[in-house]
């Protein structure tokens, strides 16, 4: 059964079609990574796969129709880590990721022990601990990034999506939360997160979609996905490629076009 | 102390403050009756004289007093939470301007003079009209990021227009006293409100603050924004009808009888943010029964200050709400420097 | 809901019942007793109820009833309470009679019919003819008919003295000038004032009724006897208080004009002849002065 199943998703923001028949799956144990260029729309396919934003296609969650799904059950099903690290109050660190725990609070009632074990769970896994009762908005970008992927564990869902997880995170903080992935990943759990660093996609993804043009180029294992050919296609680069050693290499080394220039199906703007 | 429990701490000492404030405002007025005179007339109905002015003047006052207080406190912290935004205000929405043209209307069509309960009912009739132009204007569902800013706008609009509107009402008044009576009304009063009126709005009010406490675990979400919000579980199209809903029904029916009174809706959730660890939800009862407090209290400043004359309580608010704005500005620069 | 007792004659609004109050109508017919304690809370009412009540009928007047701009009658008023117009106040003086202006809060009307008193509610006078109507419903509740009559005669003769000075006066256009830029348009009293001093009211003409917006322009081409009110308010300052001190005014008022206190036509009570021989006066002074 698989976390979540989409088949020619297409979704449209204003006039312009940033999704276009899309298909993608992610099952358990499966760390996915979602790449391509800016605008190819990434965050737009992860966020009409989770019902964010109207779409056609079909879309099933923990295999079931996702249109006959609650909003609840929807995000029992399936966490999502938006771009936006949005904070709009001074919460304390653990008040934030206790957020992630509404899903499964009954109306009316306080978290039970089971919310409080996730919460600390969370915390010790995104190394906040210390931090519980500071007030989240004092945080450093890097803690406060950790905060909120911690909210999206806390949530417990099978399945995780994240747009741009590792953006503002030192390289420390890069691979432990890519470790994190993948030791969910183990745990049986799915992980969908959108990355702009190849190498890191390369070295901890099972899989990978490359996306360009709100379509998808091509879906595989890294080695099989991160070739020159493709590289120069859909990104426009040239990058050194090494498979060989502890960890991929993925260097990029100049482009092939200008860059803004319209290839082939991207879009100039952003999703 | 774990925030839970500072959290109770906290609502039980506002509590208290509120239940002392009552009774101050039962105790309050140019009868000069003794504690004990003042409860048997209340509680045991002796003292002719007595009894009616306990029970039908200072009662209705005191029970106004807190209920407006309330809904303006619950409606800001409710508004502040919805729009993400501390300078969020219940009048935010056009309710207030509305109901301050409808008011102003009857005044103006000399139907207030003719009907007593003509100023109140029209007042609710145009806080009602206006939110229903704002929920037009701002559409339906938020789209991502583009809910609360149109709400806002639309908003603005509104009670705008209404703001004009009134003006004029004003302009063309058939003669100065009733300009002038319009611009008393408009400064918020609770001076001779009887039982009538407490019969009017109370209603409305409990209908208001029911649909917005139901409003904390959705507002607790939207702190990560309305994408991440969704993602949680939350119908964002049914908060945002039960936000502007609860706030016009609750407002609405303040205002209509209480006239327009400013910077308690915002003063309010802004002081006790800190005390309920900044959580939307907690925000809610507290700030409920902060306004009240507040609301109470000016009421029981304005007679006390000036005894004969009804010193308004929009301007005591104000008076008090301005140099509240001053100390934040200075507080945040400090916090800057 | 108004409900207009068989006595009360036309256009005056009668005090109307409130829920619970249980009282039918506050100007009753043949009521029994005069009321014995009767609380003031408007300007007007006060005023009347001074020139009619017996001694220690009138419990308490209003606070404008003493102020020297405002009031007619300080002197008197000085001798009695002042009351701010609050139902609480009102009610602890237990009166069996309240006095009260239509301009008067309604909450606070509303209250103290629901409290079980007894309100009358006048509205402004808008004519000479109002001014023994009033006295004489003023009368009718205070129990005080025959002070009342005696009242109505005195200012009958003060009216017909001053219509007697006017008779050989031609017809002038004239206008009264407020603050702000008002004037009294057609169906008041300050109209009817003016038409005492047999002079046409020019804002009347223009088709303005009550107390009307006139924009200064309008005003000056009317080219009228221009009237404007002097309130003692201002006495802080040494001098009578001059409403809008704009050149067009004033050479408007060299050309003819007066200047009529204030007190003595905002409301509709016998001192209102005052107003009309202040009117003659500025007509007519070699008149003035061999009176």
């Amino acid at each position: 059964m698989s976390l979540l199943a989409v088949q020619g998703l297409s979704a449209t923001l204003g006039r312009r079609r940033v999704v276009d028949g899309a298909t993608l799956r992610v099952g358990p144990g499966e760390c996915v990574g979602l790449i391509g260029p800016n605008g190819a729309g990434k965050s737009s396919l992860m966020r009409a796969a989770l019902g964010l934003i109207p779409a056609e296609g079909a879309r099933t969650l923990g295999g079931e129709a996702a249109g006959r799904l609650s909003p609840v059950e929807r995000a029992r099903r399936a966490a999502w880590l938006p771009q936006e690290r949005e904070i709009a109050w001074a919460l304390s660190v653990e008040a934030l990721v206790a957020l992630g725990r509404g899903p499964w609070l009954r109306p009316g009632r306080g978290p039970g022990p089971a919310d409080r074990a996730a919460v600390a769970a969370a915390l010790a896994r995104m190394d906040l601990t210390a931090f519980r009762a500071r007030p989240a908005t004092a945080l450093s970008g890097g803690e406060r990034a950790r905060a909120l992927i911690a909210r999206a564990l806390a949530q417990d869902a099978p399945l995780l999506v994240a747009d741009e997880p590792t953006a503002g995170l030192d390289p420390a903080h890069q691979l432990s939360l890519m470790e994190t992935f993948a030791g969910l990943a183990a745990e049986g759990r799915g992980v969908l997160a959108s990355l702009h660093d190849l190498a890191l996609a390369a070295r901890w993804c099972t899989r990978l979609v490359l996306l360009d043009g709100g379509r998808v180029a091509a879906e595989g294992p890294p080695r099989a996905v991160l070739t020159p050919e493709r590289l120069a296609a859909v990104y426009g680069i040239r990058a050194r490629l090494d498979w060989d050693g502890e960890a991929p290499v993925v260097q990029p080394i100049a482009t092939l076009r200008p860059v803004g220039e319209s290839g082939p199906g991207s879009p100039t703007t952003d999703c | 102390m774990s925030e839970a429990a500072r959290g109770r701490r906290t609502l039980a000492a506002l509590g208290v403050a509120v239940a002392a404030l009552f009774a101050a405002s039962l105790l309050t007025g140019p009868a000069g009756l003794t504690l004990g005179e003042s409860l048997s007339a209340l509680l045991a109905g002796e003292g002719e004289a007595a009894v009616l002015v306990m029970r039908e003047i200072r009662l209705p006052r005191a029970i106004l007093g807190l209920a407006v207080g309330a809904t303006l406190g619950l409606s800001g912290a409710a508004l502040q939470g919805y729009l993400r935004n501390p300078l969020a205000e219940p009048g935010l929405i056009g309710v207030s301007s509305g109901a301050a043209l409808g008011a102003v209307l009857a005044i103006h069509a000399g139907l207030s003079a003719a009907f007593p309960l003509a100023l109140p009912l029209m007042a609710l009739a145009g806080a009602g009209l206006a939110v229903l132009a704002v929920l037009a204007l701002a559409g339906g569902a938020p789209t991502a990021g583009g809910g609360a800013l149109t709400l806002i706008l639309a908003g603005v609009a509104v009670t705008s227009l209404c703001g004009a509107l009134t003006s004029l009402a004003l302009n063309l008044s058939p003669n100065p006293f009733a300009a002038l009576e319009i611009v008393f009304w408009m400064l918020g009063s609770l001076a001779d409100r009887s039982f009538l009126h407490v019969q009017l709005a109370l209603p409305f009010m409990v209908v208001g603050w029911a649909m917005l406490a139901t409003l904390g675990r959705g507002l607790d979400a939207l702190t990560l924004g309305e994408d991440a919000a969704a993602s949680l579980g939350v119908r964002l199209g049914r908060l945002r009808l039960l936000a502007v809903g609860g706030v016009a029904a609750s407002v609405g029916a303040a205002t209509a009888v209480a006239g327009a009174i400013g910077f308690v809706g915002l003063v309010a959730p802004h002081l006790l943010r800190p005390l309920v660890g900044a959580r939307p939800s907690a925000l809610l009862p507290a700030s409920a029964l902060g306004g009240a407090a507040v609301l109470l209290a000016a009421d029981v400043a304005a007679r006390l200050l000036a005894p004969g004359q009804d010193l308004k309580l929009g301007v005591l608010t104000a008076i008090v709400g301005a140099p509240f704005f001053l100390w934040l500005v200075a507080r945040h620069r400090r916090g800057l420097a | 809901m108004l409900a207009a007792a068989p006595d009360a004659a036309g256009g005056e609004a009668a005090g109307a019942p409130g829920p619970g109050s249980g009282v039918a109508g506050a100007d009753r017919p043949g009521s029994a007793a005069a009321p014995e304690r009767v609380v003031s809370i408007n300007l007007c009412t006060d005023q009347l109820a001074m020139l009619l009540a017996a001694p220690g009928q009138l419990v308490s007047v209003s606070r404008w009833a003493t102020r020297p701009g405002a009031s007619n009658m300080v002197a008197a008023a000085a001798e009695l309470r002042a009351n701010d117009g609050g139902a609480e106040e009102v009610w602890l003086m237990k009166p069996d009679l309240v006095l009260a202006g239509s301009f008067n809060d309604a909450a606070t009307l509303a209250l103290l019919r629901r409290l079980g008193l007894r309100v009358a509610v006048f509205e402004p006078a808008r004519s000479l003819d109002d001014v023994p109507e009033r006295l004489r419903r003023v009368g009718r509740l205070l129990g005080r008919e025959a002070e009342a009559e005696r009242t109505v005669a005195g200012f009958e003769a003060a009216r017909a003295s001053a219509a007697a000075r006017a008779a050989g006066l031609r017809r002038l256009p004239a206008a009264y000038h407020y603050p702000n830029g008002y004037t009294s348009g057609a169906g008041t009293l300050a109209a009817d004032v003016m038409a005492a001093a047999r002079l046409e009211n020019a804002a009347a003409d223009l088709g303005l009724s009550g107390v009307a917006p006139l924009p200064l322009e309008a005003l000056v081409m009317l080219e009228p006897f221009l009237i404007r009110t002097r309130s003692l308010a201002d006495t802080r300052r040494g001098r009578a208080y001059e409403t809008a001190r704009h050149p067009a005014l004033e050479r408007l008022a060299a050309l003819g004009g007066a200047t009529v206190e204030e007190r003595r036509q905002v409301c509709g009570t016998p001192f209102v002849t005052l107003a009309v021989e202040a009117l003659l006066d500025a007509r007519a002074p070699a008149l003035a002065a061999a009176r």
